[in-house]
């Protein structure tokens, strides 16, 4: 398992190959991996760019709980976490979640809990910048219908 | 006792400073004891969250010394 909460942007192709030629070789049989990307449009407004903030320390604790937490509950063989604060514009990758596994549904699954806890719990915010020039606090995450019985469960089950 | 509170984000705004230290007297005083004196008798919003070195809690934790409490809105990470 592998956390990592940096300000650098980073490119998600060469960090998950990256990290994969580290693993031992011929144990997973598949990777599956959620990027999330900064959007130019929220809430039915231009957006410009993004700051994120967090709360240095208790972010890593908990998403390397979660971590934890996912190689308890699904067979995987490893897992990384990549998430930037700081400054970011649109298509922009904000965040990394990729799970390795010897079959493919381990994977599919723990890459889920991993995303739907780490939105839910891990102590970022996000503050817009309109094109009027306009600074926003984000109040909640959009909603995903599909996402939202998941995303409770995960809080549930990592509480 | 000494604990140190912690603002993040539009309630770091609106409180006007991002963190302080504080002297507290008596040996069971809660988050919510704690929230009334920096916000003048108020009470914590529902939608405020609370930890209390860097875990999840709620405003009826009693605080021991040393103890980093936060404050914070709803996160919007991911």
């Amino acid at each position: 398992m592998k956390v990592i909460v940096q300000q650098e942007s980073f490119e998600p192709g060469q960090v998950i190959q990256e990290f994969q030629d580290g693993l031992p070789r011929g144990k997973h049989g598949g990777v599956v991996s959620f990027v999330g990307t900064m959007r130019d449009f929220n809430d039915g407004e231009d957006v410009v760019s993004m700051t994120l903030e967090h709360y240095p320390g208790m972010t890593e604790k908990h998403i390397e709980q979660v971590c934890a937490e996912a190689a308890e509950r699904w067979d995987i063989v490893d897992s990384l976490v990549v998430h930037r604060y700081g400054e970011m514009f649109p298509n922009d990758a904000i965040v990394l979640v990729a799970v390795w596994s010897a079959h493919r549904a381990n994977a599919f699954d723990a890459c889920r809990f991993i995303i739907n806890y780490l939105k839910a719990r891990a102590p970022f915010w996000k503050c817009e910048t309109t094109t009027a020039g306009e600074k926003r606090w984000v109040e909640h995450n959009s909603k995903d219908p599909k996402a939202e019985i998941s995303d409770s469960e995960g809080v549930k089950r990592s509480a | 006792m000494n604990i140190t509170v912690r603002y993040f984000a539009s309630l770091r705004d609106r409180m006007g400073r991002a963190d302080e230290a504080l002297e507290l007297d008596g040996d069971s005083v809660s988050v919510a004891d704690v929230w009334a004196k920096v916000t003048d008798g108020q009470t914590i919003p529902d939608s405020t969250l609370i930890s209390v070195n860097m875990e999840y809690t709620d405003a009826d934790t009693v605080l021991k010394d040393g103890d980093e409490l936060a404050f914070f809105p709803p996160v919007t990470g991911g």
